[in-house]
């Protein structure tokens, strides 16, 4: 227990002031006690005697001269075997294990460890005594679901560090000491299974950091086609509401080519984390045969939750996934919603007084978002092997207008835009990304020239249809019109996905690069009309063909079938004139 | 319980007062004696010495040496079987005639139910209107906003759900209502004995800005611990814009910073808070709630709208006295749509395709094309279907409203 004990002198919303004398860290963590309760805070400024403190919980019932106790300790996660398969909020506290103990509400001032003190794990030593190691090197492994758990060397020590004594195989809990480590000057540590980690500090255990470079396939064809996302990339998704962003994001989170997924639901409605909940482990992973709940955490800290832990909630979540990184693993993080996080921080500025930015947002919005997103990419660890951390964050802007300061503050760091159209979610024409706004700064799966391609028609023939509703179709000349029908034809069969149905939901990287060499042909090729009439009931059948064999399996007997009815189909409207 | 009387008031703008005092806890209730009656009132802030209190009936005939009691408790409010059939004020006095009740007091404005212990939503609420059984269902635990403008009937809709819904109890929670809507919603429930069933708590557009806050807080804390007693309760809020509008009021009155069109930063945790009350406690009962939002000016992009549009599920478009069948959405319906009766989904979408198609004919025949025999029909079709199953005072339940759909608009359409 920490001697360090402040005195409220002050509460307004969840900040509170407190009168301390011996020295506080800025960002630390201390209790305020009101009775038998201890409600977590965090440090956020400091003037003379005087710091200021945002709870983590609602604070009726604080009172001036209620005492507050100063742990230390930097707002940290626990790092360990038994992170998978959980559901946190945003402090960490694993939330089904509250349930067990607290019935349906959350209690304030009820904290639990993250992770479990029992469980014994199959350990495993990888270390000699006398071995040199430096932090973030592998001690031991444990076997944890289909991974192999790195136990490592305590990321906060500097230097190079002996062995002293290693432990051997066993099962232990999370708690035992499995090295015991020495510097140069003689001092000792003790390496636990378990290790302790500062959420907004970045783990940089590794050697170098790459850049990102390879696709990270999300089955979605106008992402990996078009506006695809790297490995140790980042990526945004604003939208007005009920265009489909978090839907995207669930459709992300299965399909997604990663070894992790670590989904923080930020400030957004709790029903939809209950979907993923309830769904994830009876849903099976093609690619490991395992429920996808292995592969996944999730850190939730809904709408109506406290909002300072909202703001904890997207660190939290980047700290695990920077954890898994370092053991050479893929990882994803998927950030709903990132304006709900930037409204935590508005809230808790607006109660600072600071002066306000745009739209009463701090002034500082910008670089914390910059930062946060910077915690993404690819990194050569110190084995030679490589991890990275991918995260993807929705935008909820105001009102659907992009130009407000979150989603502008987010474009400025990301490497890949999926903006979502409400025009689009209205037409049912999912997912609702703009294939015309979007953009991304990544490598797509098939040729560039053949992309600037597609997209230039995807441009030529939104001109045409825009000419269109001015002139109608009869002022329109036939080429034209074949150009807008070729982009609606994109649009419907190659842009559109059906959520609904398995195959059409995951279309895999051979089958893009096959289908999309396919429909450049399409492109390519002059053809040949009559009337409009002809041409567009052409298009009509080509469209419902082409959605056909969008269902059926790759390579099957159908898919070959279907695609010899197109090409014929094709043939027989195709100009040879020239 | 102490009572500690202060007869020094430090400060008073709009409705907070300032008192010095020590021992006050956060978020404490004190009488305040001004020259007209006694008011209810909440610390609100506390710095040093300094308590801040946010005055129910307002300031005005607050003096400077008015009388300020602290009671020692938070903001409660009873809870029993007796709220039944009863109306109350946005502070919980009751505003009928009836008696006082102060047995089991409970806290308003709880904590938030643990997401690992929702479960995915399944019920349905019958509410015996088409547009929203047949074509976007309300479901047990949902939450769903009326987006309308001024002037709209959503009052009416809302007594009509209310008379019909198959829930066991009701909360109206009524925020600067007009006082003829306020009897005119009384009356409408105790005509039909539908009153019997519900609790009201009304803050009329007379009553003190801060009442206002309090009556989702109230009506939901209540309609908490009837869902946890096995009920299944639907909320009726009306109008949020009125409770937002309340809120920028007195963070204005608090020097806020305000961050969008004067509202206060908050905004969307203060209505997430609200909204997110609705759920369905597994082994025990539900809350689902249904929320006028007025949009000023038939603006969605308005702060308003926009934050609830976010956290809702979904949203009714009240426009010309009719549920629009377009830019309404249940998010919810897939889950429940399928078990009601296998043709359910059919006809939805076969309904509403043919409803669109009759909206281009009436673009066609406003530009003076030539009328098919198709257009015709579909103007026929049309026509009926406005008046058959669009307006909001039919009562009809699923099966019928669906029989109907099969014999006097389809088959005769198709025909």
């Amino acid at each position: 227990m920490s001697e360090n004990i402040g005195k409220i002198t002050g509460v307004n919303g969840n900040l509170l002031k407190v009168k301390f004398e011996k020295p506080v860290i800025q960002n630390e963590v201390a209790y305020a006690c009101v009775g038998d309760l201890k409600l977590k805070a965090e440090v956020i400024r400091i003037r003379g005697n005087s710091a200021e403190l945002q709870v983590f919980e609602d604070t009726v019932g604080v009172k001036v001269g209620d005492p507050v106790e100063f742990s230390g300790d930097l707002l940290s996660v626990e790092l360990g075997p038994g992170l998978l398969t959980q559901i946190f909020d945003g402090l960490q506290n694993p939330l089904p294990a509250l349930a067990k103990e607290c019935g349906f509400f959350l209690q304030r001032g009820t904290y639990l460890k993250p992770l479990p003190r029992d469980t014994k794990w199959v350990y495993t030593p990888k270390l000699n005594v006398g071995d040199t190691v430096t932090a973030g090197d592998t001690i031991g492994t444990i076997p944890e679901g289909m991974f192999n758990h790195r136990v490592m060397v305590p990321f906060k020590l500097r230097g190079k560090w002996t062995v002293e004594k290693v432990t051997p195989a066993g099962e232990y809990t999370v708690e035992e000491v499995v090295a015991v480590l020495k510097d140069d000057k003689g001092n000792t540590v003790d390496a636990t299974i378990m290790q302790i980690w500062p959420v907004k500090m970045p783990i940089a255990c590794y050697s170098e950091r790459m850049r990102p470079t390879d696709s990270m396939a999300t089955k979605l064809r106008t992402i990996d086609t078009f506006f695809p996302i790297a490995k140790g990339g980042t990526f945004c998704v604003p939208g007005p509401f009920g265009a489909g962003k978090t839907v995207l994001q669930q459709i992300m989170s299965r399909n997604a080519e990663v070894d992790i997924v670590i989904i923080a639901a930020c400030g957004e409605r709790a029903g939809e984390v209950v979907e993923t909940l309830r769904e994830f482990p009876e849903l099976i992973d093609p690619r490991t045969g395992k429920s996808l709940m292995d592969r996944t955490i999730i850190i939730c800290n809904t709408s109506s939750m406290p909002v300072a832990a909202r703001e904890a909630s997207v660190y939290t979540g980047v700290t695990l996934a920077e954890y898994y990184r370092q053991m050479g693993l893929d990882v994803l993080l998927l950030a709903d919603s990132t304006s709900r996080w930037a409204q935590a921080l508005r809230e808790m500025s607006g109660r600072l007084e600071e002066i306000p930015g745009e739209e009463a947002f701090p002034a500082y919005l910008e670089s914390v978002i910059a930062s946060f997103y910077e915690r993404g990419g690819i990194v050569r660890l110190n084995d030679g092997t490589t991890g990275s951390v991918t995260i993807g964050g929705t935008v909820s802007p105001a009102g659907g207008n992009f130009e407000e300061p979150v989603t502008q503050a987010t474009l400025k760091v990301v490497g890949a835009f999926h903006g979502l159209s409400r025009a689009r979610s209205d037409a049912r024409r999912y997912p609702a990304i703009d294939p015309l706004e979007s953009w991304s700064k990544y490598p797509s799966i098939v040729d560039a020239d053949n992309v600037a391609t597609a997209r230039k028609l995807l441009l030529a023939g939104s001109e045409v249809g825009q000419m269109m509703k001015v002139v109608g179709e009869e002022g329109t000349s036939i080429d034209d019109f074949v150009t807008y029908l070729k982009s609606e034809y994109v649009d419907s069969t190659y842009l559109q996905q059906n959520a609904f149905d398995v195959t059409d939901s995951s279309c895999s990287i051979d089958r893009q690069e096959y289908v999309f060499g396919k429909l450049l042909k399409l492109l390519n090729t002059k053809m040949k009309f009559d009337s409009q009439d002809d041409a567009r009931s052409f298009f009509q059948k080509l469209a419902q063909t082409c959605k056909d064999w969008n269902v059926t399996a790759y390579k099957s007997d159908e898919f070959k079938q279907t695609e010899e009815q197109m090409t014929q189909m094709l043939a027989e409207v195709s100009d040879y004139a020239e | 319980m102490q009572n500690k009387v202060y007869h020094r008031i430090e400060q008073i703008t709009g409705s907070v007062i300032v008192v010095q005092a020590d021992d006050v806890i956060n978020g404490e209730l004190a009488y305040v004696d001004s020259t007209h009656g006694t008011s209810l009132a909440q610390v609100i802030r506390l710095e040093n010495e300094n308590v801040f209190l946010q005055v129910f009936a307002g300031g005005r005939g607050v003096g400077t040496d008015s009388k300020v009691r602290f009671l020692g408790k938070t903001m409660q409010v009873p809870f029993s079987e007796n709220l039944l059939g009863r109306v109350f004020t946005g502070s919980g006095a009751p505003r009928d005639n009836g008696p006082v009740i102060t047995e089991n007091m409970i806290d308003i404005g709880g904590p938030s139910v643990n997401p690992a212990k929702r479960i995915i939503p399944r019920n349905m609420v019958r509410t015996g209107i088409p547009m929203i059984d047949v074509f976007n269902t309300l479901v047990e635990s949902q939450k769903l906003p009326i987006f309308s403008v001024a002037g709209e009937p959503y009052n009416e809709l809302l007594a009509q759900i209310a008379l019909q819904a198959e829930v066991d109890v009701i909360i109206l929670g009524g925020m600067g209502l007009k006082h003829d809507d306020y009897l005119f919603f009384r009356d409408k429930l105790d005509e039909s004995g539908a009153l019997s069933r519900s609790v009201m708590f009304v803050h009329t557009a007379s009553d003190p800005t801060v009442e206002c806050l309090l009556v989702p807080d109230i009506a939901l804390a209540v309609a908490e611990k009837y869902a946890l007693e096995d009920k299944r309760v639907l909320v009726l809020l009306t109008d949020m814009t009125n409770f937002a509008d309340s809120m920028k009021e007195v963070a204005i009155t608090m020097e806020q910073i305000p961050s969008n069109r004067g509202y206060p930063g908050d905004l969307y945790s203060q209505l997430a808070a609200r909204y997110e009350k609705a759920v369905d406690f597994e082994g025990s009962g539900s809350i689902t709630i249904l929320a006028v939002t007025t949009m000023p000016g038939d603006d969605v992009t308005h702060p308003v709208p926009d934050n609830t549009g976010y956290i809702t599920e979904g949203q009714f478009y009240l426009k010309n006295g009719r549920i629009e069948p377009f830019g309404s959405l249940s998010r919810l319906k897939q889950q429940v749509n399928d078990k009601t009766r296998e043709d359910h989904r059919t006809i939805m979408d076969t309904m509403i395709q043919l409803y669109a198609s009759f909206k281009e004919t009436l673009e066609k025949q406003s530009m003076g094309f030539r009328m098919s025999e198709w257009d015709s029909k579909l103007l026929k079709y049309g026509e009926r279907f406005e008046n058959e199953m669009m307006t909001i005072t039919v009562n009809l339940p699923l099966e019928s409203a669906l029989d109907a759909g099969w014999q006097r608009y389809c088959i005769k359409a198709d025909r």
